[in-house]
């Protein structure tokens, strides 16, 4: 873990770093009153003049306490602060799609395992592999433009429409949802295929086993074999999936943030990308890359809790 | 070599022609390498020739795909971008196989604390989303293609190395492995005559598959402008005047798109139906 960590901060700063182009050129490149002196200051300032590894020491230390410094953004707030304000909205974003992604991907994939090589399975295939292919950004385009531009049902961009602080809680909430269901549907939608034919390909390895035959000729209903018997070992590997589809989830946020507009960390990352922040985007990557790696440890965890071979030390 | 030309005819050509799907992806794949080549036969139109009395014109038996808001014809330009997304496609993934095999090859067969250091940093890396990771550091360079590509190339080998590696260790400890160091081979030898060869099958699925997602990375990275830059044509950057004209040309957002789509599918299925032609597993 502690390796892992470090191992995360280095090459978050190695990489920022070893691009060309230095933080304090990009901030005054527009203002041509600057002199070299100033720049020289600043460079100080953002102890920018000492040499590499003695900046990481220090912006090490700064992380160890959660403090990724001020951003080079005119608002100048600390960076630590400008994160913890987008968070939760990329997270209960991700977490709704996460929810409709499990919730629709699961009996999906059970169904094309269980009718297999029917016309549904061949359908379901299709669609996943269309899934697959079609870039989300497109997609957003494709329904951006037919239900809010052509057929003007759901806005397009942010989270509220404007002078939505008057609205009474209720309409407040329908509001919210209404500038939801398009990101989310973008969101769910991307990682739907990948889910379904993993659950497919999963459910139909157990379908093989012996003891499924057995519960088979016990006489059971073709129900309680595949809900009682298979099921349980089927989702098994769905939870080591959730981990390892969290960078995913937590990396497309850019690009939907960005195209809707919504105020969460995927659209902060792309402003201090473009404005060249280099703490904030600094601070994003650790931050995320932290939070992929809580989310395998929570995941391995996950499945050791629901694993009786493991959870009894016996894998 | 002769039970390996065998086996690939015999076998693995029989059950890939079986498979209609994967055949179909070979098939536009093809078709996309001939229309990168032959771009210029193939469109009258000069993909940079800007028409300011023609500027967003729905699709016509002239222009197919319409017109820009540039009065640029988006066939031609769709055509091109074929160029790019091939590129992008197979540079980058080149790149990403040549360091996950030698990482993978080094760590599977050394082994000890070589191995732990490797696999360590492959860990590190699965870590980051890798779109962050790439955006990040474009930002910071000037844009060319050729960073993008050496980017999307550097964050994407893990899969590989890991890949490799377990196919290491598996042949590893084989006879065949054993009699070659008793004739006294080489490492370099072992490794790069008897195994890297044995290891290659999954390489191969994994960098078609590959090639599908570089492409997807770099349209989206054209999409929100820190990709290939206009005027040259990507699929990506096309569909971001798409998304500035949305109201008045949906065939800017369409069209791109769609070749976006049926490329990234036909390697998808392309991928596909070389693995299950592999899997010695799947015997139909």
């Amino acid at each position: 873990m502690v390796p892992l960590l470090l191992g995360i901060t280095l090459i978050s700063f190695v990489v920022i770093r070893l691009a060309p182009g230095e933080p304090v050129e990009a901030m005054t490149a527009m203002s041509p009153k600057i002199t070299a002196e100033t720049r020289q200051r600043l460079r100080e300032f953002y102890g920018l003049d000492k040499p590499l590894h003695v900046q990481y020491a220090t912006w090490l230390k700064q992380v160890a306490t959660l403090d990724f410094g001020r951003s080079f953004a005119p608002d100048n707030r600390p960076v630590t602060d400008k994160i913890k304000e987008r968070i939760p909205v990329t997270i209960s974003l991700n977490l709704i799609a996460l929810i409709l992604e499990f919730g629709l991907a699961i009996p999906i994939g059970i169904f094309a395992a269980t009718h297999r090589d029917t016309l549904y399975d061949k359908g379901i295939t299709i669609f996943v592999f269309l899934g697959f292919a079609v870039p989300t950004f497109w997609l957003a385009l494709l329904l951006m433009y037919f239900f809010g531009v052509k057929l003007g049902w759901l806005p397009i961009s942010g989270l509220h429409s404007l002078g939505s602080e008057t609205l009474s809680p209720m309409a407040w909430f329908v509001d919210l949802a209404k500038h939801l269901i398009l990101p989310v549907s973008v969101a769910t939608f991307g990682s739907l295929a990948g889910l379904s034919r993993y659950m497919r390909s999963n459910m139909l390895e157990v379908i093989r086993q012996d003891y499924i035959t057995t519960a088979r000729a016990k006489g059971l209903t073709e129900r309680a074999v595949v809900y009682r018997h298979a099921l349980r070992n089927a989702l098994l590997p769905v939870i080591t999936f959730l981990g390892f589809s969290l960078p995913g989830l937590i990396g497309g946020s850019v690009i939907f943030e960005t195209i809707f507009a919504i105020p969460g960390m995927g659209q902060l990352f792309y402003q201090g990308v473009m404005g060249r922040d280099y703490p904030l985007v600094m601070g994003i990557l650790v931050i995320g890359a932290f939070l992929t790696l809580v989310g395998n440890l929570l995941a391995d965890l996950g499945y050791a809790l629901a694993d009786p071979r493991i959870r009894h030390g016996r894998g | 070599m002769g039970f390996r030309e065998s086996w690939f005819h015999a076998v693995f050509w029989k059950r890939f022609r079986g498979n209609r799907l994967a055949v179909a992806g070979g098939c536009v794949v093809l078709l996309l390498f001939a229309v990168s080549l032959l771009a210029p036969y193939i469109t009258p139109w000069d993909p940079h020739a800007i028409d300011a009395y023609h500027v967003l014109l729905p699709p016509s038996t002239d222009h197919w795909f319409g017109t820009d808001e540039l009065g640029r014809d988006v066939f031609t330009r769709v055509v091109y971008g074929a160029r790019i997304s091939l590129k992008v496609g197979f540079v980058s993934v080149g790149i990403a196989v040549a360091i996950g095999v030698v990482l993978g090859l080094v760590s599977g067969f050394y082994g000890g604390i070589v191995d732990t250091v490797i696999m360590r940093f492959v860990d590190i890396m699965l870590c980051f989303p890798t779109f962050f990771l790439i955006l990040a550091v474009i930002a910071f360079l000037e844009p060319s293609i050729w960073y993008i590509m050496a980017i999307i190339g550097l964050t994407g080998w893990m899969g590989v190395a890991r890949l490799v590696r377990a196919e290491v260790l598996s042949l590893r400890e084989r006879d065949f492995i054993l009699a070659a160091r008793a004739l006294g081979a080489s490492d370099a030898r072992i490794i790069f005559r008897h195994i890297l060869p044995n290891a290659l099958s999954p390489v191969l699925v994994s960098a078609t598959l590959g090639v599908a997602g570089a492409i997807l990375t770099e349209s989206a990275l054209s999409f929100l402008g820190i990709g290939v830059q206009p005027p040259t044509p990507s699929w990506g950057n096309i569909l971001t005047s798409g998304k500035d004209y949305i109201e008045f040309g949906w065939w800017l957002s369409l069209f791109p798109g769609l070749a976006i789509l049926v490329t990234v599918l036909a390697y998808n299925l392309l991928g596909e139906g070389i693995r299950d032609a592999l899997d010695p597993r799947l015997n139909r």
